[in-house]
Parts: C-alpha cells; structure tokens; sequence
C-alpha cells in the first residue's frame, strides 16, 4: 500500500501536465475547459465503475483526472462571459459544462460495464 | 544546458502547483466527516477559484504578479485542487446512477449538490475580484 496523498499528487502532477498540453487559456477560450472536463469525466466515470484497486483510484481517478479536469477556470470564464454582457452564453457555458460531464460520466461507466 | 532549463521551467511550474493542489484537495476531504454531501469536493471547488478569481483580476488590474507566479498557483494549483471530474461523478453517484452510485438514490440532493458548487463558485470569483480591486 503507497502513501494516497503521495498517489494523488503524483497523478495531480500528470492531470495538470496534460491539462496544460491541451492548451488551457484561462481568459474566454471557454472550449479548452469543457474538453478536459467532459474527458476527465468520461476517464473518471470509467475508473469508478471498472474494478480497478484502490491505489490505481487513487492515482489515476483522484489524483489525475482530478486535476485534468478543473472547476476554477471554469467559474471563471463563465463569470467573465456574464461580466461581458454575454450572459446567455455564460448560461449555455454552465450547462454545456455540466450535461456534458455528468453524460461522460454515464458513458464511461456504461463502457466499463461492457468491458 | 541553461536555454533548454528555462524552456521547461514552466513545466516545473505547472508539476509542483499540481501536485500540491491535488495532495491537498484528497486531504481536505479526508479531513472532513463524511455526509451525504461531498463537503471536500465543494470547499476545494469554492477555495480555489476565489484564489484563482484574485490572481487573475490582480493580472487585469495591476499585473504585478509574475507569469511564473500565475503558472505555480493558477494553472498549477488552483486547477489542480479543483475539479470537474469529481464533481461531476458525486453528482451522477448521487442521482443513483448505475455503475458510479454508492448509496440510495438521492436526486433532490444531486440538484442541491450542482446549485451550491454553482453558486458558492461564481461567487467566489466575484468574490476574489473584489479582494483583487480593493488591493490594487
């Protein structure tokens, strides 16, 4: 059995790794976010429902797409889209983000299931 | 030697806020008794992003803050002490969702979960841009 804190910051190393790599601009490129959020749901959906250990969880599920993924950015580019007098797309931003992360979330446990 | 070092410093940068950010967002929730609803998740949403909300208006106000500083503590650790992911499946586990449920079905607290962490996030960035004006 690792230490978990040292699993979940190693993969919280490689979660914001990859999360820079796919080019994350915080400012109003809202569609980096939502890419990483919906992929790291789908990962995380699949972790949890596949029969993979608890260190294996840890890492790959808590750790990187935990940090893959990311709620900060999120809050704020959504906010800054409503600051900008574009509130409905702030509104669509906030939907598309979360039917679109809870349906990977489904999807990657549906695929779990079937494997 | 030295040109190919500063080339990967901001992915030193990145590396270390990550780690830090995810550890300590997995000690949070650990530290907190365990409920129904995911406290651990829910603080680390609304903690990193006000601090995220201060350094970024810090970056539109005044700019004194470094870029190295944004990628240490903003692409690094706020990011990474945050999550969708986690987020996204307490809510589905909540909602009783085949695969990724845990306990009962509990819809009506899936919807509290999504209206908190939406609403305690946002203001929490409006939040930190008040903090960010009034220290500029």
């Amino acid at each position: 059995m690792t230490d978990p804190t040292l699993l979940v910051g190693l993969g919280g190393v490689a979660g914001a790794l990859a999360r820079h790599l796919v080019g994350e601009r915080v400012e109003e490129a809202t569609y980096d976010t939502l890419a990483v959020n919906v992929l790291g749901s789908f990962v995380l959906g699949m972790l949890v429902a596949a029969p993979v250990g608890s260190d294996l969880l840890l890492l790959a599920g808590t750790g990187f797409c935990g940090a893959f993924t990311t709620f900060s950015s999120f809050a704020y580019e959504t906010v800054r889209l409503a600051e900008s007098g574009r509130v409905q797309r702030a509104v669509l931003n906030a939907t598309v983000n979360l039917v679109g992360a809870l349906a990977a979330v489904g999807l990657g446990a549906l695929v779990a299931g079937a494997v | 030697m030295r040109e190919r070092l500063r080339r990967l410093e901001p992915l030193f940068l990145i590396a270390a806020g990550g780690f830090v950010g995810a550890a300590l967002r997995f000690a949070v929730a650990e530290a907190l008794p365990s409920s129904a609803l995911p406290w651990g998740t829910l603080a680390a949403n609304v903690a990193g992003a006000f601090l995220l909300s201060i350094l970024l208006y810090e970056n539109r106000f005044v700019g004194a803050l470094s870029p190295e500083t944004r990628l240490v503590v903003g692409t690094g650790f706020c990011s990474s002490f945050t999550t969708y992911s986690t987020f996204a499946v307490e809510t589905a586990a909540l909602a009783g969702l085949p695969g990724v449920a845990t306990g009962a079905s509990l819809p009506l607290l899936a919807v509290a979960n999504v209206a908190v962490n939406y609403v305690l996030g946002f203001a929490a960035i409006g939040l930190g841009q008040v903090v960010a004006r009034v220290l500029a």
